[in-house]
Parts: C-alpha cells; structure tokens; sequence
C-alpha cells in the first residue's frame, strides 16, 4: 500500500480557485467587449489587444526576472487588468501611451507591492488616471461611435455627454437647454455615445455583472450601495435645482459610473472585507464621485472616487468588523 | 422556512453513501486494544492487571477525576499486556490489550431485544448511572456525558436538545440509528430530561434526512415534551452553538457554555447509549460506526465493539481500496486523518473515511486575494485572513483580542478559500498560543 497523507482538516475544498474567479471575470466582460468592438471597431480592439498583451507581458518580465519567481500570469489577473485598462481609455489613445498605462498599471500598482493580492488600489485605475494626468489631450479626445469603426487615427472626436454638461453649466445654460445637445437615455443605456471604449453601454456591463453576481465573483453590495448613493445624491441635487443638476439617471448611465461600480469599485483585492464595510466603501465612492462630477474640475469622478476609497479601505476594514457569535448577551 | 443558524456556514457535497445501509453487527475482533484516555478530560486510571480475565462489560478503569469517564471491557478474555499503542489522535497512548476468548457478558447487563419504556430511577440516580456507565457524547467530541448533566448552581436548564443534525458529509451513523432505534433514543431523551429537570426537548434533524425527520416525529407524538424539528442542510449545524441558535434563537456567549442560555446539548447517539446505560445497564462498550468513500466497496454501518481495529471494520466494507490515499476518523470537515489502519475504534469514533489518493491532496495555496470568503463563512463571525496574518506574524496578543478562542475548527474558511489557504492550520497554531499565554499570566 501506498503511504497515507495525513493532514489537518478540512479534508475537503470546494473547487473554486483564483483561476476560476479571474477567468470568470474576463468571461463577464466580454459582452462590454463586444459592445466596444461594434461602436468603435478598429481601433478598440487594436487598444484591447494592446493593452492584454503588454499587461501580460510585464507581469511575466517582472515575475521571472525581477522578483526571480515562478511567474502567474495563467491566473488571468492581468488579462483582466489589460481590458480594465483599455475600458478606461479612448479608442483612439496612441498605442505606445497605451503601453506605458500598462506599465504603470502592473510594474507600479500591482507588482511593486508584491502582485496579486498586495496591491492597495486598483492597478488599472492607477494606469488611467496616470494617462489621463500625462496625456490629458489624447486621454481625452473622445472618437464617435459607430462613424470611426474603419478608422485608426485622425477620429471624429466629440465631447462625452458629462462633457457637455460641465461645460454647459459652466457657460451659464439651463440643464433643459442641455437636453437638446444629449443623445437620448436609450442610446446611453444601449452605449450609442462617446467614451471610454468600455464605459458606454450600461446593459453590457449590467449583463456582465449578472453574471458575476450569478457565479459569485462579486456580491451586490458595492454596486448598489454606489450606484444608489449616485442615484439619491444627484436626485437630491436635482430636486433644490433641475435648472442646474441634471436628473439622477443621466448620472447613472453617463461617464465611467456602470463599469466603476460593477469592475473597478468591487475589485475583490482593493475593496473591504465585510458587507457592511462594502455597503460603507459604496456609499463613499457614490458620494465623491458626485462631489467631482458636479463641483470638482474634471467632468468625471469615478475613477478618482474609487482610488481614495480604495485608500480607506484598510480604515473601513478595522472599523467594519463582521458581527461575531455571541456579542449580544441576553439581559445585558 | 426551514430553520438554520444565520452567520456563516458552507454547503460542501454531503455524499451519503451508505444511508440506506442498515446497521451491521461487526465480528469480535481477535484482540482489542482499549485505551484509557477516549474521553475529553483526565485519563481513567487503571483497575486491572496483566493475566486477569475479563468480561464483556466489565470495568477495567475508572475515571476519577471531575471530568472522565469509566471504560469497560468491550470483549471477554485474557488481558495480554498493559501497553502503549497508536490511537485515532496519531499519538501513542495506554491501554488495555485483551485477547479475546468467547463472548461472556457481565449477568447484569438486560441482554433483551424487549424496549423498556418505563423509567424508575430518579434524576441523581440516573446521572450515576450514566457516569458508572462511562457514556460520553457520542458526536466526536466525546464530553463526558454526566458532568453536562450536572447544572451549575445558579444556572437552570430550560431545554434539553437532541443533536440529530449529523453535518459532516459522508457520514450516516446517527441517520441509521435514528431510522432503526427511534424509540429507545426518545426513551434516552426523556431519561436526560429528568436528569436535567426540564419538560421540553428538541431534537434537530438536518433536511436531508426527510425520512429520520418524519419517523421521529410519529414516534414522539407519544412522547411528551419531545419535537422533532427539519432544519436547512447547512454546516456546521451539528455545531453545539449553531445548532442552539438555529432552534431555540439564542447565541451562546463567547467563552461560555451552552447552560448560560438555558440549554444543554446531547448528541442523538448519545441518547441511546443513555438508554442502554439506565434501562438496560449497558456500559457504553460498543457504537455505531460508518465506513465509507467513494472506493469502497460496500460502504455501510456496523455496530463495534471499543477496541476493534479499524482494519477489521476496513475488511468488513470489502477491504482497503487499492487506491487509498487517505484514512479518516471523523467526517472530512473536522475528522483526523489516521497514520494507519491499525488503530483501535473508540467511544468518539463516528465514521472511518477512506478518500482516493487523487482526493487526499490539498489545493495549490496561492496569494489571499481578499475576497472575504472566509469572513463570510466564518460561523463565528470571525476574520480568519486577519487570524492567519496575525498568526504568521507572530502577533498573539492581537490574535487573542480578534477572538481567536471562539474558533469551533470546523474548517469552513479552509474549504472555501480559493487560494487554498491553510487558514484552519495558522488558527490552531495561534489557538494553542494563545491559550498557552493565558496559562503562563495566570500562573
């Protein structure tokens, strides 16, 4: 007979994996993918595959040569990094600063810290916002849908819809003279507008999420804590002043606001431990990205939003403990 | 709806396989091999020597101490030698070695198949009768039963709960003899009651076991005092303390016992060990065993006597798989993995779980992503990512304030971890620290 394996219990493991959560997140991206693909063509998947490859690529040079270990990248992390990325970008970035984003995305946000797992904020959130900070013209020269598919550079460009709004309110008009310049809530909702090659269509990312709420990748808590905490504070707004504050759910399908809640926000590395921290990391990321979009100077706030709370998770997470067994004592 | 506790809990596969087998009786072994130490608590301290003869029941060490128990001979026959050998716990321990010639029962055991209903002795008597009796809970943990019995002063028991939830996959002792020895386990129930002193029991039964459920429940209609209650398949329910907050809604404090909301906890078996201990004065010599994995070849229950090989009960299922990587003692959730073969059967035995050599592994361990599984799980409310962090660092002070103690080991955090985290291991670790700290401050 062959020796026994003798080993504490549990004997018994279920078969998840990181593996099998990191592919099943790529799996849910791709309808937003595919959405991408059809309204900007060429150029988003020329970005998409870019932005895979070197994610890929650096994570396996800094594995094998720099941290001298046995290198991951089978785990999908940084695929789903690279199409992050490439969400968050416009269709028409340069190639050479896409590889830079990756770069900074995995060398700096990710690998520095120690990979997968160590990593304080969200590494393709860091590699945009150090693209939009670095080439704040091609970050944000945003190509139409649909018009540029056969075309690589030299995109009819036009402003995103938070765009329009920033600078309207800015030049002193009424958000009712507004809605005539705005594509309508349908297109929003279907993805019909000018973006970030990811961000447009919100029923391509709602599906994705289903289906990571279906195989347990993500629990509802960050994305509804945050898209209800954008949905109550703007309607707020809206309420005291509709000639000023645009409606609540131009807030939710606008800008980076689906994909924040459903991908970046619920990033099960940077984001809290409990639910109630989650509910509290959603409700902060909701608040602030109101805060930028209708006080701050950028027309977006999800991306920064996300990475501040990321930095309070470590605070959230000390100050959400999860209820333990037997704290309530009866009669006391 | 169902009842279930509300914190935590996992679905591993439950893989029944021998639920339907009737209870077997398992031949006398050749030689038993009885240790003295089968309980949670002091050794028992020896009564017989090297060359005596023995018969079947008869005690051959007593429990002295507060917590112990007595062990009885579960065979008759000459004792070979006084020595130390291999237990379940991997751990050399003493023991009673007797060769076994026939099968000569003690005159006072009531060998009879015939049920007795009617109760005679009072609550102190029954407590010394349970203890002369050596019966300890039957569930793994192996408390001695009479001293769960005795309620503090200051204390009152409200309510006797009958453990029928049998959470660990695989096995199906306690379902079996749910199935075939209903009625002498609702005559245990009612025995512990007047023990206690209480008018009400519970028995909780997991929903995967509908046939157990409705059984017990037709036979206790005749029964006073005695429900049975379906509860959602969800583990760890045979947790003592889950399985309180699943019937009755009340959580047993941290540190404290489950008499501090007014209840006690017997395992179903138990309950009929107490039955064969007062009406039929059996000491406890023999259980119901499960002998099961997925290479077996006939898994099944068989009655064992104390002392028997696990080989011998391995030989009775159709013999060692050929490709066996894994014996376990237990469940695969909280079970021991045996180093061999050759270790006897004791009182805490409840199942032998022979896994597949390509079962038998661990996962690959990889970085904690933080997902927050083992929070999730965790039946305790506990953070077992932050527990293991803290383990490694060698923070004990911390792991002790984090509640480390509160861990029941019932491994849920490490079966869902998908990096495949050895987190119950680093909690064990910290546990003994900790507890280990506790011992040297107070002294």
């Amino acid at each position: 007979m062959n020796l026994l394996t003798v080993s504490g219990s549990p004997h018994v493991y279920t078969d998840s994996s990181v593996r099998r959560i990191m592919w099943g997140v790529v799996i849910s991206l791709i309808p937003a993918m595919l959405v991408s693909f059809w309204y900007f063509g060429l150029g988003a998947i020329v970005i998409t595959l870019t932005a895979v490859v070197f994610c890929v690529l650096f994570e396996f040079l800094i594995q094998k040569y720099i941290l001298k270990e046995q290198p991951t990248i089978m785990d999908g992390s940084a695929v789903i990094t690279g199409v992050l990325l490439a969400f968050n970008v416009p269709s028409s970035l340069p190639v050479w600063q896409m590889i830079i984003g990756c770069l900074v995305a995995i060398g700096i946000a990710k690998m520095s810290y120690g990979g997968l797992g160590k990593n304080p904020f969200n590494p393709a959130l860091v590699g945009r916002v150090f693209l939009l900070i670095s080439f704040p013209v091609d970050m944000t020269s945003w190509p139409l849908p649909i018009s540029n598919r056969l075309v690589l550079t030299d995109a009819v460009t036009g402003p995103t819809t938070l765009g329009i709004v920033k600078e309207g309110i800015a030049n002193g008009e009424t958000v009712s003279q507004l809605y005539s310049k705005l594509p309508d809530y349908t297109q929003m909702f279907m993805g019909n507008i000018g973006g970030s090659l990811g961000e447009v269509s919100a029923i391509a990312l709602i599906i994705g999420g289903m289906y990571m709420l279906y195989k347990k990748i993500i629990t509802w808590h960050i994305p509804v804590s945050y898209l209800l905490s954008v949905f109550i504070f703007t309607g707020a707004l809206y309420l005291i002043n509709p000639e000023i504050y645009i409606d609540p759910l131009f807030h939710l399908l606008a800008g980076g606001l689906m994909l924040g809640a459903i991908y970046m926000a619920t990033d099960m590395v940077t984001s809290p431990m409990t639910y109630m921290g989650m509910l509290v990391f959603g409700l902060g990321c909701g608040v602030l990205t109101v805060l930028i979009r209708v006080f701050g100077a950028y027309p977006e706030g999800v991306s920064f939003a996300i990475l501040i709370m990321n930095a309070c998770v470590p605070l959230i997470n000390r100050g959400f403990k999860p209820k333990r067994f037997g704290e309530v004592i009866k009669n006391g | 709806m169902l009842k279930t506790f509300k914190l935590g809990g996992v679905h591993p596969a439950e893989n029944k396989l021998s639920k339907d087998k009737s209870i077997g009786v398992l031949a006398i072994p050749k030689v038993a091999s009885i240790p003295f130490s089968q309980h949670l608590g002091a050794p028992a301290k020896v009564l017989v020597n090297k060359g005596d003869k023995v018969r079947v029941g008869q005690i051959i060490a007593k429990g002295e101490a507060f917590i112990s128990a007595n062990i009885h001979s579960s065979v008759s026959g000459k004792i070979a030698r006084i020595d130390e050998v291999i237990d379940t716990s991997g751990y050399k321990r003493p023991a009673v070695i007797i060769e076994v010639e026939g099968d000569e029962w003690e005159e006072s055991i009531d060998r009879s198949k015939e049920l007795k209903k009617e109760i005679r002795l009072g609550q102190k008597e029954i407590i010394q009768k349970i203890n002369e009796m050596g019966v300890v809970g039957l569930g793994g943990a192996t408390f001695p039963s009479h001293v769960k019995l005795m309620v503090p002063e200051g204390k009152k028991a409200e309510v006797l709960i009958v453990n029928g939830v049998e959470c660990e996959p695989y096995l199906t002792s306690d379902h079996r003899l749910m199935m075939e020895k209903g009625e002498e386990m609702l005559v245990g129930t009612q025995i512990l009651m007047i023990a206690l002193g209480v008018n009400k029991a519970m028995i909780g039964i997991e929903n995967n076991k509908p046939d157990a459920i409705s059984h017990l429940a037709e036979l206790a209609k005749n029964f006073s005092g005695i429900s049975v209650h379906g509860l959602k398949v969800k583990y760890p329910q045979g947790a003592e303390k889950q399985l309180i907050k699943a019937l009755v809604n009340r959580e047993v404090p941290s540190g404290k016992l489950p008499i501090e909301v007014g209840t006690v906890v017997h395992n179903a078996g138990t309950t009929y060990a107490v039955y064969e201990a007062v009406q039929k004065n059996k000491p406890l010599f023999e259980r119901v065993v499960t002998i099961t994995g997925k290479s077996v070849k006939n898994p099944g229950n068989f009655l064992v006597r104390i002392g028997t090989p696990v080989l011998d009960l391995i030989e009775a299922a159709g013999g060692l798989p050929e490709d066996t990587g894994k014996i376990i003692g237990g469940g695969p959730m909280m079970g021991k993995a045996l180093i061999s073969a050759d270790v006897p059967v004791v009182k805490g035995t409840s199942g032998i779980l022979i896994l597949r050599e390509n079962e038998s592994g661990r996962k690959e361990v990889a970085h904690c992503i933080r997902c927050g599984k083992c929070i999730t799980v965790c039946p305790m409310g506990l953070e077992p990512f932050l527990l293991e962090k803290l383990v490694i660092n060698g923070n004990f002070e911390q792991t002790q304030k984090e509640r480390v103690l509160d861990c029941i080991e019932c491994g849920s955090c490490h079966f869902t971890c998908p990096s495949g985290r050895p987190l119950l291991d680093y909690i064990r670790y910290g546990k003994s620290r900790v507890s280990q700290m506790m011992r040297s401050k107070a002294s």
